[in-house]
């Protein structure tokens, strides 16, 4: 017995020792290995998040075979490349990440000679922040924040951030469970910026969520068990992305998206390849075919989130109508793709230094303490 | 004989070291180590912090694992005298809820707590909320339930139920008849009966019912994250945190983990202390 437990503990360390010393560098010496088997491209994005049909029309195309996963948020997909377990080739990650992951040296240069369908992203989504020379990414979709209510359970017009901490709403609203939305809200709501690094606005915008917590405003904290509890009529407001506001419409006519008047964040998600990927003429391939105007086309009218591909954007009112056989309502449209005059009072969210980061977490917890 | 049974353990010893061990020992380096590397005690410094969490998550699996107990005990015991054809019927009852999947189940019960969700409908058409409104002179148009501490439990208590009933169900079947007729012939009425004899002799089920609800119920988040609302942290939130949040943080996730994993065991070594001379009252 004795020698099985000795056993046990040295394979162990054995083990662990493995784990921590080699693997970065097998990652990169078997990378050239396999030119010759099989085209594959591992991609990795959000649930729900693109028009499956393409997938197989890619492989058809190409034959090249897709290995698409998925990954629960920027956090979760963070982690699982941090812990190597993550084997990706082309991630779909959103701003603030796309600048953390080029930060710390994870993302590859993209070959854009590969990429033709880049010329007809349109150029007010090229050249943001999180990649200011256009060397890593081509955007994927875009959209914004806002607050979305139900009109017959709320007696005004919802315009302002406001209604997310006001106590009339006691127990009627869910705030977002993400650290960034949740604290962006109230940084709005106070008129700060929303990438702010001053503890002393953070703190007090955390005191602001803090102290409507503490009256009893929030019914929950949620993620995606939003939709159920919107189009079921449990809570009045809440706070969401523009496209997921279309898809619960679908289900509960009632409810209604605003993008507040103090200004909200606007995302764009973003291919890149890994620095680590094992194939990146493939990676290359999907993402061209991902940016053209017809795969842009089915995927805005599957996920309802925004194209940065101007052609498709522009085709996609009558594409709707030839599809459906009745016009798209403006309305739906403009909060889908945000006008000009929208999208100038949102901002980027820019990924924040570590401290601020930290302060972030710490914030956070002590929230739900 | 011994031999040959060792050899065949060679398969269980090495997914032991792969799965078990090697993990754990990497949780204890984790929590002793910077993001660079070095050794590090200031994870532990900020336990402090979580104090609130940590007993509310006790707390919370204390009540569920008593209400199991509660619930399970009599179960069990009332199952074991009936017929086998009631106990084979019996048993697939308690078994058919977990053949579905975990969270499917706790979704469920989102949909049966929320405010606009079919209870409340239910007793809404009713009128048990006018009932009640008319007796306490309140203006309710829904019960409270989900999002509230009692949601937790409530939920654990659902998915965990089982691994109360069965171990201690499995005790007591076993049970033999002639000790209880041996009682009775010395003078025993039932109760003593029962508390002298299959009280003592189930304790084993008992205590591995205990280990197997409540170690579970202590480390959950997908539970308290949807039928608790998510405003108040229970530590499984709290460690997911750690690696899932904002602020990517393993190693006071992996220190939270093993702060969390010595209370439980000596949780657990108390336990076993009351049930000591009762050989057969193993740890899991």
């Amino acid at each position: 017995m004795k020698k099985t437990v000795a056993c046990a503990i040295l394979m162990a360390l054995f083990l662990t020792g493995c784990g921590g010393n080699s693997s970065p560098a097998d990652d990169g010496s078997t990378g050239s290995g396999d030119g010759g088997g099989k085209r594959v491209v591992n991609v990795c994005s959000w649930g729900e998040y693109i028009d499956e049909d393409l997938i197989y029309q890619f492989e058809e195309e190409t034959g090249i075979k897709v290995n698409y996963q998925t990954a629960e948020s920027n956090e979760a997909l963070y982690s699982l490349l941090k812990t190597g377990a993550g084997d990706y080739d082309v991630i779909v990650p959103s701003d603030y990440m796309i600048a953390r992951l080029i930060e710390e040296d994870m993302l590859a240069e993209l070959n854009y000679d590969n990429i033709p369908n880049y010329a007809k992203i349109d150029d007010q989504y090229k050249g943001l922040s999180y990649d200011p020379e256009n060397r890593y990414t081509v955007p994927y979709t875009w959209g914004t924040l806002g607050i979305i209510y139900n009109s017959t359970m709320v007696d005004e017009e919802i315009t302002s951030w406001d209604a997310m901490f006001d106590e009339k709403y006691a127990g009627q609203v869910l705030m977002i469970r993400n650290s960034r939305d949740a604290l962006a809200a109230a940084l709005l709501d106070l008129g700060y910026d929303i990438n702010t690094t001053d503890e002393a606005q953070i703190r007090e915008a955390y005191e602001l969520l803090a102290d409507a917590k503490e009256k009893g405003v929030y019914q929950a904290f949620v993620m995606d068990e939003i939709f159920g509890k919107m189009e079921g009529g449990n809570a009045a407001i809440s706070m969401y992305y523009a496209g997921d506001y279309l898809t619960m419409l679908e289900n509960n006519p009632d409810l209604k998206f605003v993008v507040p008047e103090e200004g909200s964040n606007w995302f764009v998600d973003a291919m890149c390849v890994l620095k680590s990927a094992q194939h990146k003429e493939e990676a290359e391939a999907w993402i061209n075919f991902i940016a053209g105007t017809e795969a842009n086309l089915a995927n805005m009218d599957y996920i309802w989130y925004a194209s940065p591909n101007a052609e498709a954007l522009e085709q996609y009112p009558a594409y709707y109508e030839e599809t459906y056989g009745e016009p798209l309502d403006e309305e739906l449209y403009n909060i889908m793709a945000a006008p000009k005059d929208v999208l100038d009072r949102c901002t980027l969210y820019e990924n924040l230094p570590a401290e601020t980061l930290t302060l972030y977490n710490d914030l956070w917890t002590e929230l739900g303490i | 004989m011994k031999r040959k049974l060792s050899f065949l353990s060679i398969p269980y010893v090495i997914w032991m070291a792969l799965f078990v061990v090697a993990p754990i020992i990497m949780v204890v380096i984790y929590a002793f180590s910077t993001a660079d590397g070095g050794f590090t005690l200031a994870n532990f410094a900020r336990m402090g912090t979580y104090t609130v969490v940590f007993t509310r998550s006790f707390k919370l699996a204390l009540i569920a694992t008593l209400i199991c107990l509660v619930i399970g005990y009599p179960v069990s015991y009332l199952m074991s005298r009936e017929g086998p054809r009631f106990q084979r019927i019996a048993m697939v009852l308690i078994m058919l809820p977990m053949w579905m999947n975990f969270l499917l189940r706790t979704y469920s019960w989102m949909a049966l707590l929320e405010n606009n969700g079919l209870l409340n409908q239910l007793f809404q058409n009713i009128g048990l909320i006018d009932l009640y409104n008319r007796i306490f002179g309140t203006n309710l148009t829904f019960f409270r339930m989900i999002n509230t501490q009692g949601a937790v439990v409530l939920g654990m208590v659902y998915n965990y139920l089982p691994f109360m009933i069965l171990p201690i169900y499995s005790v007591i079947v076993k049970l033999d008849h002639n000790l209880l007729e041996a009682a009775r012939d010395l003078g025993a009425n039932s109760f003593q009966v029962f508390r002298r004899v299959i009280l003592p002799l189930s304790l084993p089920g008992v205590l591995s019912g205990i280990t197997m609800v409540f170690v579970p119920s202590v480390s959950t988040f997908a539970i308290s994250k949807m039928l608790g609302g998510g405003t108040e942290l229970l530590l499984g939130d709290l460690i997911e945190q750690q690696f899932l949040g904002g602020a990517y943080n393993p190693q006071l996730g992996a220190a939270i983990s093993l702060v969390m994993m010595v209370i439980v065991v000596i949780c657990m070594w108390i336990m076993n202390r009351f049930g000591e001379g009762e050989e057969q009252a193993v740890m899991m």
